[in-house]
């Protein structure tokens, strides 16, 4: 498959390489330390897990170590940035901004202060620790404050990208990664802009509207589709805030028929801020696959994205629903 | 009474009319924490406070973290008095599109570092603040005041573990005491007593003083300045409407404002303590 988006050139091959994107956000976090002295990184006590134990080693003067305590994490960011430093916290997902919403409300967002809030461990793909480690309401949480830009890095390279990004932008940031290893399937020439979704694949039947680890699954999903003649085109949602309205509308009036998929709850994710768009800006058919209400469980990363019907094949079937369902509008003359 | 005392009193007796007479006008907010802590904010921006009201935002500046952010009618009431804005200002508090804020907001006003009013947020910032100047050897000195009440948030005792860790001399935090809050006395809600043994066990240095006394806050913040190790807790016991006699010690005033007969009484009594000081020796 070749493209325009410069995607590595075979997706699907067995051999593809697979990095977690919190490794893409150590290393860009390591960069962005060599690059300005006023990039700082703070840890609550799980540096190498959310990988900011590279840029410890080697900017141990602008790393500061807080213990277990989030809450305490995020103000003394939000006091680091108000001296003029671009400050990155890190942490999993069920404490940072799990457990730590106020401070990230207050201290940074309504300070507006630079910090960069990163969650290493987030969703089902955390895998075998369980539901109270999986986070899957922090886009929820995040996407709601003020001033706040939330990113969903779809792998490593684009992890790299989104870090790199964020240290340009003067708001608070919340970037979300994964520990699970995923195919790197973007190259370092896959174009990023925050705000600008990528679109991997062109379709007209269906649309599907992915976030990090998903991303890939829908891509499969699209392979897989094809062989049943259905032309779905595969669009990556890194930012969820601000939301790439003009894509969405587009594929609304394109295909009339969109599938979201995230690893994270529906409600408040990716697929609740595509509704709010298809609901004010052309209305479509939108099939919204993801954690729908539950809270997760033990197991691997590969069986709960199959069991809650994050993964290609549970995209092709909410595909086919979506597909359906427009059928259904269509006979009762809802859509034309 | 040195020159420097006389003038700070009769600055901290300025402050304490100008809070009546804007939370007269804006019919909400808080009086008692705002009256009893007057004696220190003139301490801290009359004497202590490296910093200039014409320039704001002076890189080298000491930074005044406001933690307790509902007591801000007297860090308002001084950054007029200093100068960061016109005094006519005070009269717009909590008034739409005003910047004095119910509650302060960072960027509305100039000298306002922090936004503040959920407790035990502005402990945490100071700590950055503090570490930042620790860090990259700069000369500014960080004052944060809290409230006693506000001891009970769990973030504030990770803000004094991380203080110590890193040695934050450079930290002081000011503990309004004066056993109030909102539900009660602090020894009903949530008892904090033993509480300068309390600070002693995080690594602290912990000063036990009577916060209404001019002479006591410059001593304490003197001895805060010449430490060399760790960071200092002052422990502020105030008289919560300290000046008003009918507020004076009353929980009741914590959030509720004096009607225009209480205003008058309140200013009158402020006026004689002012005539008898202004003749003092």
């Amino acid at each position: 498959m070749t493209h325009p988006l410069k995607l590595v050139p075979d997706p699907f091959a067995p051999n593809i390489q697979k990095k977690s994107s919190r490794d893409g956000f150590g290393k860009a976090l390591v960069e962005l330390g060599e690059r300005d002295k006023n990039v700082w990184a703070i840890s609550a006590d799980v540096s190498e897990s959310s990988r900011t134990h590279w840029f410890a080693e080697k900017f141990p003067a602008r790393f500061v170590q807080v213990g277990v305590a989030e809450q305490n994490m995020a103000g003394v960011a939000a006091g680091v940035a108000a001296c003029g430093k671009t400050v990155f916290i890190s942490a999993f997902g069920a404490f940072s901004p799990g457990r730590n919403f106020d401070q990230i409300r207050v201290s940074i967002c309504y300070n507006d202060v630079p910090v960069k809030i990163h969650a290493s461990h987030t969703g089902l793909a955390v895998g075998p620790d369980g539901a109270s480690h999986q986070m899957l309401e922090d886009v929820a949480m995040m996407r709601a404050l003020p001033n706040m830009v939330v990113l969903v890095p779809a792998d490593m390279e684009q992890a790299k990208k989104a870090t790199h990004a964020a240290a340009t932008i003067k708001t608070p940031v919340y970037i979300r990664t994964s520990r699970e290893n995923a195919p790197v399937f973007t190259t370092p020439d896959t174009p990023f802009t925050i705000g600008k979704a990528n679109v991997y694949r062109d379709g007209k039947d269906v649309a599907i509207f992915a976030c990090g680890m998903q991303v890939y699954e829908a891509l499969k999903a699209a392979e897989e589709l094809k062989q049943e003649n259905i032309d779905a085109a595969v669009i990556d949602m890194h930012t969820i805030k601000p939301i790439d309205r003009a894509a969405i509308v587009s594929y609304a009036k394109k295909c009339g028929v969109l599938v979201s998929v995230e690893d994270h709850q529906i409600d408040g994710g990716l697929g609740s801020a595509m509704a709010e768009v298809l609901a004010e800006g052309w209305p479509a058919v939108l099939k919204r696959a993801g954690v729908a209400g539950t809270f997760g469980e033990s197991g691997t990363c590969a069986e709960l994205f199959s069991k809650y019907g994050v993964d290609s094949a549970g995209i092709v079937k909410a595909a086919k629903e979506a597909i359906h369902m427009k059928e259904v509008l269509k006979s009762y003359e809802v859509f034309p | 009474m040195t020159e420097d005392t006389k003038r700070l009193k009769l600055l901290a007796n300025t402050i304490r009319q100008d809070i009546i007479t804007m939370l007269t006008e804006a019919k909400s907010g808080h009086p008692a924490g705002s009256l009893g802590l007057s004696d220190v904010f003139a301490a801290l921006y009359f004497f202590t406070l490296k910093h200039d009201p014409k320039k704001p935002d002076w890189p080298d500046r000491d930074r005044f973290v406001l933690s307790n952010g509902h007591v801000c009618p007297v860090l308002y009431a001084s950054l007029a008095c200093a100068g960061y804005f016109p005094k006519e200002m005070l009269m717009t508090l909590r008034k739409l599109g005003s910047p004095l804020q119910g509650h302060p907001h960072r960027g509305a006003l100039p000298g306002i570092e922090n936004s503040s009013g959920p407790l035990g947020q502005g402990i945490s910032q100071a700590v950055g603040m503090a570490l930042v100047a620790k860090r990259e050897a700069r000369t500014w000195c960080v004052y944060s005041v809290m409230g006693d009440g506000e001891m009970n948030e769990g973030q504030v005792w990770e803000a004094l573990l991380l203080a110590a860790k890193y040695k934050l001399n450079n930290l002081v935090a000011i503990i309004d005491r004066n056993n109030i809050q909102i539900d009660g006395t602090t020894d009903d809600v949530l008892p904090l007593e033993p509480f300068a043994d309390k600070f002693h066990a995080f690594g602290w240095n912990a000063i036990e003083i009577d916060g209404n006394n001019m002479e006591a806050v410059l001593e304490a913040l003197k001895a805060a300045k010449a430490e060399t190790t760790k960071p200092t807790a002052i422990i502020a016991k105030t008289v919560s409407g300290k000046g008003v006699s009918f507020m004076e010690g009353k929980f009741e005033w914590h959030g509720k404002t004096p009607n225009p007969e209480q205003a008058a009484q309140a200013i009158k009594e402020l006026n004689d303590a002012r005539t008898a000081l202004e003749a003092a020796p």
